[in-house]
């Protein structure tokens, strides 16, 4: 069985600060991370492989150079092989513009039988990857996943929803995102922490020579979106502090809420 | 001025078990002013079984155009036949814009569709609004957990495409209901379209209340410190009329469930009075909770940031204040009565 992780490597947004002045992140000194949603999907393809050596494992992703680290991580925690998507021409890619290069380096793979990516990435939060890549292949798409079943060549995934959730049956291939109620991800192991870093090459790198795309259809020039601006969230009015000992807050704050008639007088 | 004759703007109308979401008429209540923003007619799509008489009940809320494609296939969501029906009727009526709630289903369908039409799409918009220079739809949305916000624009491509946040426009009925007709439409799939097939539907927390519709929450967070926290925060909703929410902090430590989150990655809610006790305000919090007419933030850390959102502070301890306000309150209403 071949299996195709999709993953991103995001700023870690706990720690991320925006410049008040022009409104734009600032990425100096915030650290770089495994999507983590990413994690329980390359978990889920791990717990596979943990079962059936058989199983191989592609994480794929497309990114600036630095990517390349993110892959070492996944590669640490037990995959088999890593492809990293870089070019200048892939830069500024919205979700559409990602879902095609990578549908386009899926292809170039060849063979595979399930898609797993996380749910969603915590920078842009747009949950759009996923779907749109299994469209451009052809494939079923089920989202949300919060447990998979694997039977022969179908899969029973439960499927969150706002009040329960489904469960979906699907054949292979199929693209699944995954969301942190699927399982817990595992640690880097030590061996695979130190071959993946001695070996220069673990992460292969592929470039537009190697996908063939055209200009028109890949990044900034690919997209069908564009970000007019972005500015920092507004703060809302002034706080007034309640003082004094507990009770005295209280009886203030219930003043103030019967002024307001949110309680009754 | 632009060329503009019969600029259609949809919205996907999702109905589950036959009822429309509340997003649908939250949608239509905001989309009714992008149509009136660029001169354009606004409709419904609907795809579902038997729906058309509560169909004609969306008029109320703007649209004037109302598409009905009634089928079984239709009856509840499926990701391959809603995508091909939609995908099918953009082709024949050319919308300048589609609008689908960003719920779990509105998720799957919009990046689907989206591809499947070679359009672009924005995810979970919390404002709308038209360049008045361009009359390009300006599509607002959080990134980067609530830190930053984008406007999104889709200049060259048809339709121009957004997923809406549930919670964040009100839904208003119309002064002057639109002169409405109803569009049968033809159904253009079969089941052999669908690749997945739903086994089964399981309903969990039914009895919940979703918070997005409550006038007044209570919210706790890490710095409750305890699950037993939240039957306190219980008792403050019951006495002020209001319902229990939660940060994700809250949520992570196992304390509440992930149906009363609060924030980027949970609801956004709009209530009156939202009272924040034990919550620090990370910025993915605020952007589920910052449209709150009237936010009360209790907490021991006076340089919180919350409190740079919250109209009142109370600093000090949950486990003091909050049972003052508890003997209060109700104090309070014996008087009444």
């Amino acid at each position: 069985m071949k299996i195709i992780v999709a993953i991103k490597q995001v700023p870690d947004t706990k720690d991320i600060k925006i410049d008040p002045q022009t409104g734009t992140m600032i990425r100096k000194g915030v650290p770089s991370i495994v999507n983590p949603d990413d994690k329980h999907a390359l978990e889920f393809a791990l717990s596979l492989k943990d079962s059936d050596p058989s199983v191989f494992i592609t994480v794929l992703s497309m990114g600036p150079p630095q990517a390349a680290d993110a892959l070492r991580e996944c590669l640490s925690m037990g995959a088999d092989e890593a492809i990293l998507l870089t070019d200048r021409q892939f830069g500024g890619a919205d979700t559409w513009a990602t879902a095609h290069t990578l549908a386009a380096a899926v292809r170039k793979i060849g063979v595979f039988d399930l898609i797993l990516c996380g749910q969603q990435a915590i920078d842009g939060d747009t949950a759009q990857v996923g779907p749109q890549l299994a469209d451009r292949l052809g494939i079923a798409q089920v989202t949300y996943a919060q447990d998979i079943k694997m039977e022969d060549d179908a899969l029973l995934v439960e499927r969150q929803m706002e009040d329960g959730y489904e469960v979906i049956g699907t054949r292979l291939p199929a693209l699944i995102t995954a969301t942190r109620k699927l399982n817990a991800p595992r640690y880097m192991n030590i061996p695979a922490i130190v071959r993946v870093m001695a070996e220069e090459d673990a992460v292969k790198v592929w470039s537009n020579d190697d996908l063939g795309l055209s200009p028109e259809e890949t990044g900034l020039k690919g997209s069908p979106t564009r970000v007019k601006r972005s500015f920092s969230p507004t703060p809302a009015s002034e706080v007034t502090f309640l003082e004094g000992l507990p009770y005295e807050q209280a009886a203030a704050l219930v003043n103030a809420l019967r002024s307001l008639n949110l309680v009754e007088k | 001025m632009h060329e503009v004759i019969n600029k259609k703007v949809w919205v996907f109308a999702e109905q589950r078990e036959g009822v429309f979401l509340p997003v649908v008429y939250e949608i239509l209540s905001e989309a009714r002013q992008i149509a009136d923003g660029i001169a354009g007619v606004l409709g419904a799509v609907v795809l579902g079984k038997d729906m058309q008489q509560q169909a004609l009940s969306l008029a109320d809320y703007g649209a004037e155009e109302i598409y009905v494609c009634d089928d079984e296939l239709f009856a509840h969501y499926q990701t391959d036949v809603y995508t091909k029906q939609l995908a099918a009727m953009i082709a024949q009526f050319t919308p300048e814009i589609v609008f689908i709630g960003a719920t779990h289903n509105g998720r799957d369908l919009g990046p689907r569709l989206a591809s499947r039409v070679d359009t672009g799409l924005t995810a979970d918009c919390t404002s709308l609004d038209v360049d008045e220079d361009s009359g390009q739809l300006l599509m607002t949305r959080p990134a980067f957990g609530g830190n930053l916000m984008a406007t999104i624009i889709c200049p060259a491509h048809h339709p121009q495409m957004a997923t809406v946040r549930p919670g964040v426009f009100k839904a208003e009925k119309c002064q002057a209901l639109p002169d409405s007709c109803l569009i049968e439409i033809a159904c253009a799939v079969d089941s052999g379209d669908r690749l997945t097939e739903i086994v089964r539907v399981v309903k969990e927390q039914a009895q919940e209340e979703d918070i997005r519709q409550a006038n007044i929450i209570v919210s706790g967070g890490r710095g409750m410190g305890k699950a037993e926290g939240f039957a306190l925060l219980q008792e403050l909703a019951d006495a002020i009329g209001g319902t229990v929410g939660a940060s994700r902090g809250a949520v992570d430590s196992g304390w509440i469930s992930a149906a009363l989150q609060v924030g980027q990655t949970g609801k956004t809610v709009q209530p009156e009075l939202y009272i924040a006790c034990g919550i620090s305000g990370a910025i993915q919090h605020l952007a589920g909770m910052s449209g709150a007419r009237t936010i009360i933030a209790i907490n021991k850390d006076k340089d919180a940031p919350i409190f740079k959102t919250a109209h009142y502070g109370l600093v000090g301890d949950v486990y003091q204040i909050i049972p003052e306000l508890i003997k209060q309150l109700n104090h309070s209403h014996n008087k009444t009565f």
